[in-house]
């Protein structure tokens, strides 16, 4: 059927995974994992002057189970990384994780007995957020790089 | 007060000293428990407040560890350190959680971080680092670069 001459332009053919995909990158819940000034960074980041809802990653949510972006703001040592590992594997797929600040990336100036050097030791990451603390501008930046890691995916 | 220690324990106070008020005294660690007994029940200057308990590492001296507790009068507005050394070979000291509770977690502190024993404590294991830890993190001798394995979580439930 020749589609384009019976609909005109009134209809828009596509893929389910892109249309699924294309309403899960503008509908992020993050789960905010802050343990040091990252996440103070991230307060920002949501709150008006930023605002992080601009794309639609607003929906802060406090328990793994409803959230699909981790942000891991902040300094893991090796007592709670076991923590965080089972807070990851709560979380239902499709899950992204983002690595904010120098800490979480990499372990910061803590190259010592009890501190994770870097968070990819126990979980995968996809975006690091390198600074001490980052910007807002530098969250928000993650943000658009997991948008267009799930656009890439599509 | 340290004139006080002195007459009171003679020989027990091995060294004393005294900058800008603040005073500390240098016990023998064998006497510890009854040098802190004093300081906490007498009459003229009650130290009833346990501020601190450090341990400190001295790789190159003899002994080589020291414990330093801080303690204040709340009464009398003053404060007093006090300081004992203890030979490697032998880690060990009596607990002062009989005169003051507060000194739990510190003494399980300086457990955990240099492995100095305290004889009389309920509870001696780790404070800070995780059950199955190798070794004392401060001590000068601990690898800077050493890492251990990751804990595994307990059961939930």
């Amino acid at each position: 059927m020749d589609f384009k001459r019976f609909f005109g332009d009134t209809i828009l053919t596509t893929k389910i995974e892109s249309v699924v995909n294309w309403g899960r990158k503008y509908s992020l819940w993050p789960m905010p994992y802050g343990t040091a000034c990252c996440a103070i960074e991230f307060m920002g980041t949501v709150s008006s002057q930023f605002d992080v809802s601009r794309f639609g990653a607003e929906v802060v949510r406090f328990s793994p189970r409803q959230s699909d972006l981790l942000l891991v703001m902040g300094t893991i040592n090796y007592k709670q990384a076991p923590a965080l590992k089972k807070i990851y594997e709560q979380m239902c797929e499709p899950k992204w994780v983002v690595a904010v600040g120098a800490c979480a990336a990499s372990g910061g100036f803590y190259n010592n007995y009890s501190v994770l050097q870097g968070i990819d030791e126990i979980i995968p990451v996809d975006v690091y957020v390198p600074g001490c603390p980052p910007r807002p501008e530098q969250i928000l930046d993650a943000v658009m790089k997991i948008q267009a890691k799930i656009d890439y995916h599509a | 007060m340290l004139e006080v220690l002195k007459q009171k324990f003679g020989s027990a106070i091995l060294d004393h000293h005294q900058n800008y008020g603040d005073e500390t005294v240098v016990v023998d660690r064998a006497s510890i428990l009854e040098v802190m007994k004093f300081l906490k029940q007498n009459a003229a200057c009650p130290f009833n407040l346990f501020l601190d308990l450090g341990g400190v590492d001295y790789p190159n001296r003899n002994p080589r560890f020291e414990l330093v507790y801080h303690l204040y009068s709340l009464p009398r507005n003053r404060r007093i350190r006090i300081k004992t050394a203890l030979p490697e070979s032998d880690l060990k000291i009596r607990s002062v959680i009989s005169v003051w509770e507060s000194a739990d977690w510190f003494e399980r502190e300086a457990f955990d971080m240099f492995g100095i024993h305290f004889e009389g404590h309920p509870n001696l294991k780790r404070l800070l680092m995780w059950e199955g830890f190798q070794g004392h993190p401060l001590r000068k001798d601990y690898p800077i670069d050493k890492r251990q394995p990751i804990p595994v979580m307990a059961d939930l439930v």
